[in-house]
């Protein structure tokens, strides 16, 4: 249980309408709300508006993945053929693994344990950090067989047997095309998800250190819960982009 | 009742000794600002600058089509300022107006808050819109964009020599600055209200407000993966939307037209909340049918999502996909025409002053309902072919935006400035501008409906010789138009030193905002009050004070 609340807090943190007053502001609460539970009521829904601009968001881009999947499944198919599905797997359970470390997180941010938060916290960054190692080193291990769209996928002289077709007939280019497509589609929503995930760690180091400071009491740590929100809507879309990506192969 | 205003004070009132303004003179103190209403502050004089700067690209535009013979501009530099036009106008200016300056500026008010739900994101919004509004009228000094406001693919995409990347790039940052806003007032109304301040005592505006937040929310994260895919087409020359490349521009035009019908009722649906606290402040009155004007606002927000095909009917998409989104666009015609007949009945037995704001609500009603009633029109399949891509849509969206939410935008500017500033604008001035602005504005629109029926298109810079006569009228409509709009700016700058002092309630008008001093103190109330009265409650207060002025702030405990 941390008791060491710093002296100071932002200027926007101290409400100046309470000067004239006795009642002293609670640890944490910022002027314009009345109590911390109307503060962590307001950040709370806020949070989850925020998680449905992300459902929207990334919605779009499942639609369109949709619409070419459902226009050309064999060659989507033949093209998810080629990742590697045993590193989605992998990263899969280390993205869980670290979705319960956050969990864990909160759970200790909310009994007040300092120790363990920061612990918990900086495990759920190394599991993401690992999650993006490994995700860069299957980049890395695409782009080495011209799995990458654009010059590197056109230009590459496939060899026979690499696609279910003839790839210098006709039907066989328009074929490569629509993979490419799919390639398209893999890149960007795998980036988008990194993209958040790099946010994600961003904050959960504030978080650590702050953490570490004891800016976080049993009363207030709504932050370290808005992150656990964030973090796990990270973790349950990659739940949906490992079937859509790695498993529509037959 | 005896409300004969002509902007001079009725009560010897005194300027309040500090307010938010006096809150500190530096840059400083305006640029790291959490206040919503100095945030209000902000977005109105960003606005007016990106508001000028699409309305020069306009003018230069009418000058052009003076003539039949394209003479005065390029073709490329015509098709360069109508895509400038637009995306200021609507990225830059319609769809942030009367949500970022009023809404910032009135909600947190208005629902008795001392500021929104959260302050940061508010100010990050506004660095956020300035980014977006700096890189894109980059990209115009740079040499401009070509494609139109809507970037169709493939053109957008692939052949467009001109700077697409940059300019989606603005507008996609641009945009979460309008997410941030729509979550804030969302957050702030579900949970910053006083005690009493139930849902249905709400001012109409809050209603209107909610709604529009709900719009932004769940629409412009659609906009922003759409032009960022537009983009990632054109950097890496991929086909996600390229037909050649295996790729479906009908895809493009859905998903875009997903946020961008939407988007048409983030500009409108403010404008009709600052309507229904015009009407009713000015003509004493109480709503008509509070609930009915309220819940026609989550309708349209809610319908207005289902509608997006018809801007499409030309576009090779599914016949029966045509008729429904045609029988859904009809269907939004329902809430829209609740409001205006519940504003013309709220009239009825009212006390109607014409002072400048009302000037501009009854404007709004009749523009608004042209506007609307030509949308009908549009919805109908059949005749939209016809028309599609002709002056006729041109006319057509130009009485909704701007005979709907820049006349509205102008009377909230009006009836709000004595709370903004606490001195009135010059009455005289405002109603011969709002006369101007009307006449000036029929004038340059009307003649389009003619020109668009006939078969003028759009977006070309020469045309027949026989429409001249109509083209002629409506370039020195736009004349007439652009001189409506200096005038306010004129004396309403004079009025921040000269303008008579306002008082807390200068109009005698219900609603929270008008029970603080004029301006308002930074933290907005001293003791969050207590609400005990329906909005719009006009009889009572004007029984209790047997209809006559009263020194202001007399009228509240």
């Amino acid at each position: 249980m941390t008791t060491d609340h710093p002296a100071t807090l932002d200027a926007h943190d101290k409400g100046p309408h309470d000067s004239g007053q006795p009642r002293p502001a609670p640890y944490g609460l910022a002027h314009h709300f009345e109590d911390l539970g109307q503060q962590h009521e307001a950040a709370t829904l806020g949070m989850w508006a925020f998680l449905a601009t992300e459902i929207l968001f990334f919605g779009a881009v499942f639609l369109a993945y949709s619409v070419y999947r459902h226009a050309y499944p064999q060659p989507f198919a033949a093209a998810s053929h080629h990742l590697y599905l045993w590193i989605g797997v992998t990263n899969t359970a280390v993205l869980l693994t670290s979705s319960f470390a956050m969990v864990l997180a909160v759970h200790a941010a909310k009994t007040g344990n300092r120790r363990q938060l920061v612990g918990f916290l900086v495990i759920t960054i190394l599991l993401g950090m690992a999650f993006l190692g490994i995700k860069g080193f299957e980049y890395y291990k695409d782009v080495q067989e011209h799995l990458f769209p654009g010059k590197i996928f056109n230009l590459h002289d496939w060899e026979a047997g690499f696609w279910p077709v003839d790839v210098k007939s006709a039907a066989g280019i328009e074929f490569l095309r629509h993979a490419e497509l799919f390639l398209v589609f893999y890149y960007i929503m795998t980036a988008i998800h990194a993209t958040h995930m790099v946010v994600g760690l961003a904050i959960m180091g504030i978080l650590a250190v702050k953490a570490w400071r004891g800016r976080y009491t049993a009363e207030y740590n709504d932050p370290v819960d808005m992150a656990g929100l964030y973090w796990h809507f990270v973790d349950i879309v990659w739940i949906f982009l490992l079937p859509l990506l790695y498993m529509v192969r037959n | 009742m005896n409300m004969t205003m002509t902007g001079t004070p009725y009560t010897p009132a005194k300027m309040p000794e500090s307010s938010y303004l006096t809150d500190g003179y530096s840059l400083r103190s305006w640029l790291l600002t959490k206040d919503h209403k100095r945030i209000g502050i902000l977005y109105m004089v960003s606005l007016t600058v990106f508001f000028a700067l699409g309305g020069i690209a306009a003018i230069i535009m009418r000058l052009e089509l003076a003539t039949p013979a394209g003479d005065l501009v390029r073709a490329d530099t015509y098709n360069r300022l109508f895509t400038v036009h637009g995306i200021v106008m609507i990225f830059l200016f319609l769809v942030p107006s009367i949500p970022a300056v009023f809404g910032n500026f009135l909600l947190p008010l208005m629902i008795g808050a001392r500021d929104l739900a959260f302050p940061r994101l508010n100010l990050l919004s506004w660095y956020l819109y300035m980014l977006g509004g700096i890189i894109t009228v980059g990209v115009v000094v740079g040499g401009g964009v070509d494609t139109g406001w809507t970037f169709y693919t493939p053109f957008s995409s692939t052949y467009s020599n001109s700077n697409v990347v940059w300019t989606v790039a603005g507008i996609f940052v641009a945009g979460f600055s309008s997410i941030l806003t729509g979550l804030n007032f969302i957050i702030t109304t579900h949970k910053m209200r006083a005690p009493g301040m139930g849902w249905f005592r709400m001012p109409l505006f809050v209603w209107s407000m909610y709604a529009t937040a709900l719009i932004m929310l769940l629409a412009t994260p659609v906009l922003a993966i759409t032009l960022a895919l537009v983009g990632v087409e054109r950097i890496f020359g991929v086909g996600i939307f390229n037909p050649a490349l295996g790729g479906d521009p009908i895809l493009f035009q859905h998903l875009f037209w997903f946020y961008s019908h939407p988007a048409v009722y983030i500009m409108v649906l403010p404008a009709m909340g600052v309507m229904s606290e015009l009407v009713t402040c000015f003509s004493r009155h109480r709503i008509f049918g509070y609930e009915f004007v309220a819940f026609s606002s989550l309708a349209i927000a809610v319908l207005g999502f289902l509608v997006w095909g018809h801007h499409m009917f030309v576009s090779g998409q599914s016949v029966y996909g045509g008729l429904m989104f045609s029988a859904l666009s009809f269907l939004v015609a329902i809430p829209s025409a609740v409001k205006v007949f519940n504003w013309t009945a709220t009239l009825y037995k009212g006390s109607i002053s014409l002072q400048t704001p009302m000037l501009y609500a009854f404007g709004f009603i009749g523009l608004f309902t042209i506007g609307g009633l030509t949308g009908l029109f549009l919805a109908s399949v059949a005749i939209d072919v016809h028309v599609t891509d002709t002056y006729f849509i041109v006319a057509h969206f130009h009485y909704i935006m701007v005979g709907g939410a820049v006349m509205a935008y102008m009377g909230a500017i009006h009836f709000w400035w004595p709370k903004l500033t606490g001195r009135m604008y010059p009455e005289w001035w405002g109603r011969f501008s709002a006369l101007l602005i009307f006449a000036g504005f029929n004038l340059t629109f009307f003649p389009q409906f003619i020109l668009g029926y006939l078969g003028m298109p759009r977006r070309y810079y020469s045309y027949a010789p026989e429409f001249q006569a109509l083209n002629v009228m409506s370039s020195a409509g736009a004349t007439i138009l652009g001189l409506g709009y200096v005038l306010p700016l004129a004396y309403l700058l004079w009025s921040l030193k000269y303008g008579a002092i306002a008082g807390p309630n200068p109009f005698r008008a219900k609603g929270l905002e008008w029970t603080t001093a004029s301006p308002p103190p930074t933290h907005n109330f001293a003791e969050i009050p207590i609400v005990t009265e329906e909005a719009y409650a006009y009889h009572d207060m004007d029984a209790e004070t047997d209809g006559r002025e009263v020194v202001a702030g007399e009228d509240r405990p």
